[in-house]
């Protein structure tokens, strides 16, 4: 097959890549550029679009003897996925930019210009497997991706190549060592790629200013605090809420919903976080749609825990009853059903309770 | 099919020759006994031989370490004497389709030097008239420190009227510098006979070295040096003389000149052969640039080698990617180290739109180019623009077809549609 590698520079995506080449298909590597104006050289572990990165994409490249470009998708994706996850923030909603960025760009602008251009398939680095159109979670359930794939359509699911999910981030990196790959040490990023600062908030605030507004203690209803902008919180946070006194009940806070309109932050006791049921968006399916309701589990962060759970539809919109309480669970976030290590699909979380 | 010679040539095997030789030896130009004096007479016998080339006298050949260098030292150096000779002196004229080197030069002096910038603009061919900037120049003449318009443009071609420009800038004693990188060795060149106080050419656009250049600088042209050291050259540039790349620079630039009268008219002739087979192949295909069938200061007005197209519909990096797989390398105009490609500031100052801009290639023929280069090329670029154009303007903010399959495949998923 003639594949096309996206290479982020990472140790990932250069082995997948390198196994692509072994079984014998025609590769090419491209490097997508998803900043407009791309940094030199890294910040730590953020980031997977500067200079350096790119060059070490085409590094593992030339070690490979595969042709190599840099494809520009920033427009794209300053429209598809940054716009995106500002305008969920200032929704009060907790986006997932690695999600949407595999719903739109890789496997959506990426993939349609590599078919387009003569390629069958697009190999990536992510740790999921997935044969005969089966989506499954990987080996290495530290680093298994299978969550934010779950995105994928299965006519997408069809045109993408996971050649990493039987091994181990460690196998990996072992490999890459013994195929003189320089990028076998390069720390794992983490984090959302366009903030190179690490600082979300202050992100945030740039592109949304300040909207100031309340933190609420939901048992007491007395504002106990004030802030720069809702869209500075997720559900679940407890720190850097500056609430000024300890709470009558002693107990720490922690944010509970957020409210855009009113710019109010609702704070209270971690049990009042507990979800039993999240009400989402209408699902995708990985593999076709299963016997409704479904019975299996439910995971609703990425590397968050995972619960027994039944799902039914109600008029097209996924509801979701967890059997374990579930805490800091955000709308915006992606519940994924999983049957065992299987992934049935995914919705957006609307709201919970 | 190696169909990019404007971005670098290979060199000609007298010019590897010469610098072998010269590295086997040992020897500073600037050192005082025997071997250093040895490596004097090459470097100097270098610079006999370039200025006779290109119509300068020996001590107006300033050795450079290439193009760019050049161009920032007679951009930069000018501004700073002129300036500091009179410090109503801020302003420089210079053409809309500079090259980086010396437009990134503008923007640094800009921001750093307190120079204005005048951008002159080009017709839709690509051409600057000198009626416009006489017009500049008429805005304030006081101010002027100096004019900078590049002899041939290295994206689409277009030769600039470089006499008659010098000629006006000297109406009103301003210094003019041209970046003549693509014209050496390919267009008539002559220094004193063009009128103007400094030239930039570079040694691996025709058959020399990479990092080896020239600026040709009058004698009474003041330039403030931006390497400061041993002061090797004239006191305008430091460093140790290259002896190697300088022998190879002189062999490459007196062979390029040389022969330049036959090999421009057999590059001419492959070129349009070129650009007519892919005309009559893709039909709304477009020639950028001059179509070079006149004749300006004894050339053409076109470079002979550069055919840049347009091709409606499509990336210009599908193209070259695709051409790319097929053994044919080319170029897309103006490479960019970042990746992300911006559209030529050339074609938009021609008053192309974004997605012509976009949607271009450069095929540049060289000194090996053959009939057999231009016939493959033919071959393959038919299937080529129908696949580029398939693949469209993804990556843009243009919605593509199958992006709107996939959300139909979603849609399909969400009212629990059928199992694959």
């Amino acid at each position: 097959m003639r594949l096309l590698a996206a290479m982020s520079g990472g140790v990932d995506s250069a082995v997948a890549a390198a196994r692509a080449v072994d079984a014998g298909h025609e590769v090419t590597g491209v490097h997508l550029a998803l900043s407009p104006a791309p940094a030199s050289l890294r910040q730590g572990a953020r980031g997977c679009c500067t200079l350096e990165d790119a060059r070490d994409a085409r590094r593992a490249a030339d070690v490979l003897g595969i042709p190599f470009y840099v494809w520009d998708f920033h427009e794209r994706f300053a429209d598809d996925v940054v716009d995106d996850f500002v305008s969920e923030y200032a929704a009060g909603r907790t986006p997932n930019p690695c999600l949407r960025c595999n719903e739109k760009i890789k496997f959506a602008a990426v993939l349609d210009r590599a078919v387009a251009l003569g390629f069958d398939a697009v190999v990536t680095g992510h740790h999921a497997r997935l044969s005969d159109g089966v989506l499954r979670r990987s080996v290495d359930s530290g680093k298994d991706q299978s969550y934010v794939l779950a995105v994928l359509t299965p006519e997408q699911l069809a045109l993408a190549v996971f050649p990493l999910g039987e091994s181990t981030k460690a196998d990996v990196r072992r490999e890459a060592s013994t195929r003189g790959l320089a990028v076998a040490d390069k720390p794992d990023s983490h984090d959302v790629c366009f903030i190179a600062d690490g600082d979300t908030r202050g992100f945030l605030a740039r592109r949304l200013g300040e909207r100031p507004g309340d933190l609420v203690d939901a048992e007491s209803g007395a504002v106990v605090g004030r802030h720069g902008g809702a869209f500075g919180f997720t559900v679940g946070q407890r720190r850097g809420l500056r609430i000024g006194h300890p709470a009558v009940d002693g107990k720490p806070r922690y944010v509970l919903s957020i409210s855009p309109a009113t710019s109010i932050v609702t704070v209270g006791p971690a049990p009042m976080l507990d979800v039993t049921a999240v009400h989402a968006g209408p699902p995708v399916w990985t593999n076709g749609a299963p016997v409704l309701p479904f019975e299996g589990t439910a995971q609703l962060r990425a590397h968050g825990a995972v619960s027994g759970a039944r799902a039914h539809l109600v008029r097209g919109r996924l509801v979701v009853e967890l059997q374990e309480a579930q805490r800091g669970i955000a709308p915006g976030q992606a519940v994924v059903l999983y049957a065992g290590d299987r992934v049935v699909g995914s919705a957006t979380i609307e709201s919970t309770g | 099919m190696y169909l990019d010679h404007a971005a670098t040539t290979p060199m000609l095997p007298a010019a590897i020759q010469a610098m072998a030789e010269q590295f086997a030896r040992v020897g500073n130009p600037s050192s005082l006994h025997a071997a250093g004096r040895e490596s004097r007479r090459v470097v100097e016998e270098s610079r006999e031989t370039i200025a006779a080339a290109v119509g300068a006298g020996p001590n107006e050949v300033i050795f450079t370490g290439g193009g760019t260098e050049s161009d920032n030292l007679a951009v930069k150096g000018i501004y700073w004497s002129r300036r500091d000779a009179d410090l109503r002196r801020r302003r420089i004229i210079a053409s809309a389709v500079e090259h980086h080197a010396v437009l990134d030069c503008l923007e640094w002096l800009g921001k750093h030097e307190d120079a204005d910038v005048t951008c002159l603009p080009v017709d839709a061919l690509g051409r600057i008239h000198p009626a416009e900037l006489r017009a500049a120049i008429e805005e304030a003449p006081e101010d002027v420190a100096l004019v900078s318009v590049m002899w041939a443009n290295n994206e689409v071609g277009t030769v600039q009227p470089i006499r008659e420009l010098a000629a006006v800038a000297h109406e009103y004693d301003i210094p003019f510098h041209t970046d003549a990188v693509q014209a050496v060795g390919v267009l008539p060149v002559d220094f004193t006979a063009s009128g103007v106080d400094a030239l930039t050419l570079t040694g691996h656009k025709l058959g020399g070295p990479v990092g080896a250049g020239v600026l040709l600088l009058g004698r009474d042209v003041a330039c403030t040096p931006v390497l400061h050291g041993g002061g090797q050259e004239r006191d305008v540039r430091s460093g140790t003389l290259d002896t190697p790349a300088i022998a190879g620079l002189a062999v490459a630039v007196a062979g390029a000149v040389g022969d330049r009268s036959a090999r421009s008219a057999r590059l001419a002739g492959l070129r349009d052969g070129l650009v007519r087979g892919v005309v009559q192949r893709v039909p709304d295909a477009v020639l950028n640039g001059d179509p070079g069938d006149q004749y300006l200061d004894g050339g053409p007005t076109r470079l002979p080698g550069n055919a840049h197209l347009s091709f409606p519909g499509c990336e210009g990096d599908a193209l070259l990617m695709l051409l790319d797989a097929r053994g044919v390398e080319c170029s897309t105009g103006s490479a960019c180290s970042a990746g992300v490609s911006q559209p030529s500031h050339v074609l938009l100052a021609m008053g192309a739109s974004v997605d012509r801009a976009r949607g271009s290639l450069r095929f540049a023929l060289g000194h090996p180019s053959t009939d057999a280069d231009v016939a493959h090329l033919l071959d393959v670029i038919a299937p080529v623009v129908d696949r580029a154009r398939r693949a469209g303007m993804a990556g843009t903010r243009r919605e593509s077809v199958s992006v709107r399959e996939h959300t139909t495949g979603a849609d399909r998923s969400e009212a629990g549609g059928p199992a694959r």
